[in-house]
C-alpha cells in the first residue's frame, strides 16, 4: 500500500480509525431510548386478535407494559427478543394460559373476533378449542397415537360416530404432515415416536378441534434442522387456514416463516414491521441492536 | 451510524470480519484512485512508463476484488446478518465490482496514452479531459470519502456532481466533434480523447454508483434510478 493515496488521510479532516472491537464512546443501551409507542405498523385492518394496553404482572412485578397489537387473519406474525422480554407472556395471555398462574394478572383488553377473552363468562375450554396452542417442548399424552389426536375432538363432541373420529384424525395428521409416517402404528403410543415426529403429533393434535388462531411457543426450538425445516413448511401451509403467532428465539426462523414480526424489549413492544422490513431495515434501533448480534 | 456501528456485535470475531471487510474495500479504493490519478497523467504528459504501471496496478485490483467478495460471501453464509450488516456486506459487493470497473476505465484511459505517444498527440481535447479527469477524480475520492464516514450527505452531493459531470462530458464532444469535421486528418488522434473523455464519465457514473450504495447501506434507502433531488429528500428525511 505504499504508492496508493489514502483518502482517509487528506481531505477535510482524517477519520480516526479505531481498531476491530473498540466500542468507542458509543455504548449500546446508553444512547438508545425506549420509543414512546410501538413504532411500525402494530395495528392491521382485518384483525382477528386485538390487544390494547395490555399489562401483565407477576405479583407486584409487571412483566409486560401497555402493549397494543392486532394480529391480522390468516397472518403468521412473530414475536421475537431477548429471553424475559415478556413475548411468552404476551402469548400466554392470548388463550388465558396465564390463568393457571395463581399471582400472575392481566389488565388490558384483549379480544379475539371482537369478543372480550377475559370476560368472566366466557368459557375458558371453549376459548382454548379456538385459540390452540403448541409448546416448545413436544408434549404427547401417554396414549396411542390415535387418542392423542382423537382427545380434543372427543373432549368438545365434535364426532359422533366413530368414522368421523376417524375422519378428525387423518386430516388432522395428514394436516400436520405426520399421516404417511404413522398411518400403520396409530395404536402405538404417541410418545415413542421421534421429537419432530411428536411435535408435528401435538401440532396435529392442536388442530383436530378447529382452532382459528395457533399459538406456538419456541415449537422448533428442541428439534433438528430437518424436523424445523418440517414444522417450518407446515406453518407455511396452516398459514392459509388459521392466524398463528409463533415465538421463537430463532431470528432466521422469524424471518424466514413470518408475515410480520414484533420485537420486545424489557416488557415493551418496541417494533412490529413487515417481516422483510425487521430484517433489512428496522425503524427503532434496539431491534436493529437485538436481530445484528450487538446484545443479548 | 458511524464506523465503531459495526465493532458492536456480541460475536467479537464478527466484528473483526466486518471490519477487515471494510478496510479492504477502503485499500481496493485506494488503489483504484491512484489508478486514475495515474491514467490522467499518463494521457496529459504523454507519459508512457506511467500508463503501464497503471495496466500492471489491474491484477491487484480484481484480486482486491475477489478477496473481498469472498469474505462478503463468507460472512452470508457464515453469520446470517441482518439489517445493517445485511446492507452493509450488499453494498460493499457492489462497490466492489464499481471500483473495479473503475480500474477497467483508467486502463482504458492508459492504453489512450500509449497510444497517443505513438501515434502523435492530439491537437485538441486536453483541456476537457484535464477538467473532467479533475471532477470525476474528486468524486470518486469524494464517493470513498463518504463511504470512510458513513456520510449520507456528502453520498448525496457525490450524486449532484455526476450531473454536472454529464453536462461537461456533453459540451466537450460538441466542440470535439466540430473539430473534427473542420479537420478530418485529426481523427484518429482526436477519437482517442473522445474514448478517454468517455471512461471519465464512467467513472463518474460508478463513483455516483458507490455513493448511492453508501446512502442505502446508512438509511436503508434505494436511491438508485431517481433525481438527485429525491435522493437528497430520502436522505433527509429521517436519520
Amino acid at each position: 500500500m505504499e504508492t496508493a493515496p489514502n483518502f482517509t488521510d487528506t481531505g477535510n479532516g482524517p477519520a480516526s480509525i479505531p481498531a476491530a472491537g473498540d466500542k468507542g464512546d458509543n455504548t449500546m443501551d446508553a444512547d438508545i431510548r425506549y420509543p414512546e409507542n410501538t413504532v411500525g405498523k402494530p395495528l392491521v385492518d382485518d384483525a382477528k386478535m386485538r390487544m390494547r394496553d395490555v399489562n401483565v404482572f407477576y405479583g407486584d412485578k409487571q412483566a409486560i407494559f401497555d402493549v397494543s397489537l392486532d394480529i391480522g387473519n390468516n397472518e403468521v406474525i412473530a414475536l421475537i427478543g431477548p429471553s424475559g422480554c415478556g413475548k411468552s407472556t404476551f402469548l400466554r395471555s392470548l388463550n388465558r394460559m396465564n390463568d393457571t398462574i395463581d399471582i400472575c394478572s392481566v389488565k388490558g383488553e384483549l379480544t379475539l373476533d371482537e369478543q372480550n377473552i377475559y370476560d368472566p363468562k366466557l368459557d375458558v375450554v371453549e376459548l382454548r378449542a379456538r385459540v390452540g396452542m403448541v409448546f416448545q417442548k413436544p408434549n404427547p399424552f401417554p396414549k396411542s397415537i390415535y387418542d392423542n389426536v382423537a382427545y380434543g375432538p372427543r373432549l368438545h363432541g365434535l364426532a359422533s360416530k366413530r368414522y368421523e373420529l376417524d375422519e378428525i384424525v387423518e386430516n388432522s395428521l395428514r394436516k400436520a404432515g405426520l399421516w404417511d409416517e404413522v398411518k400403520d402404528r396409530l395404536d402405538q403410543p404417541g410418545t415413542g415416536l421421534s421429537g419432530g415426529q411428536q411435535q408435528r403429533l401435538c401440532i396435529a393434535r392442536t388442530i383436530s378441534v378447529s382452532p382459528e388462531v395457533v399459538l406456538m411457543d419456541e415449537p422448533c426450538s428442541a428439534l433438528d434442522p430437518i424436523a424445523t425445516a418440517k414444522i417450518e413448511e407446515l406453518i407455511d401451509e396452516l398459514s392459509s387456514q388459521y392466524t398463528i403467532a409463533i415465538v421463537t428465539h430463532s431470528m432466521q426462523q422469524a424471518a424466514r416463516v413470518s408475515h410480520r414480526t414484533a420485537y420486545f424489549h424489557l416488557g415493551r413492544l418496541i417494533e412490529v414491521n413487515e417481516t422483510n422490513k425487521v430484517f433489512t431495515s428496522p425503524d427503532h434501533q434496539l431491534t436493529e441492536a437485538y436481530i445484528t448480534g450487538r446484545f443479548g | 451510524m458511524d464506523r465503531s456501528h459495526f465493532g458492536q456485535h456480541s460475536s467479537s470475531q464478527f466484528n473483526e470480519e466486518m471490519e477487515s471487510i471494510r478496510s479492504h474495500l477502503m485499500e481496493m479504493g485506494g488503489l483504484v484512485e491512484k489508478q486514475v490519478i495515474d491514467a490522467l497523467q499518463a494521457l496529459l504528459q504523454a507519459d508512457s512508463q506511467l500508463a503501464d504501471k497503471v495496466l500492471e496496478t489491474e491484477d491487484r485490483v480484481d484480486d482486491m476484488e475477489k478477496l473481498i467478495d469472498e469474505e462478503c460471501a463468507s460472512v452470508l453464509a457464515l453469520r446470517q446478518p441482518a439489517a445493517s450488516d445485511l446492507r452493509m456486506v450488499i453494498a460493499v459487493t457492489k462497490c466492489v465490482s464499481d471500483l473495479e470497473r473503475i480500474g477497467d476505465e483508467s486502463a482504458k484511459i492508459a492504453r489512450m496514452a500509449v497510444q497517443l505517444t505513438e501515434e502523435g498527440e492530439s491537437p485538441r481535447g486536453y483541456v476537457e479531459v484535464r477538467h473532467i479527469g479533475n471532477h470525476v477524480r474528486q468524486m470518486l475520492r469524494d464517493a470513498l470519502d463518504a463511504f470512510a464516514r458513513f456520510d449520507a450527505d456528502k453520498a448525496v452531493e457525490v450524486a449532484a456532481e455526476d450531473n454536472e459531470v454529464d453536462l461537461e462530458y456533453r459540451s466537450a464532444m460538441r466542440s470535439l466533434v466540430t473539430f473534427m469535421m473542420e479537420d478530418p486528418r485529426s481523427i484518429t488522434r482526436v477519437l482517442n480523447i473522445i474514448w478517454s473523455l468517455r471512461a471519465l464519465e464512467r467513472i463518474g457514473d460508478h463513483s455516483r454508483n458507490i455513493a448511492e450504495q453508501l446512502i442505502y447501506l446508512v438509511k436503508g434507502k434505494d436511491v438508485r434510478h431517481i433525481p438527485v433531488a429525491e435522493i437528497q429528500e430520502q436522505v433527509s428525511g429521517k436519520s
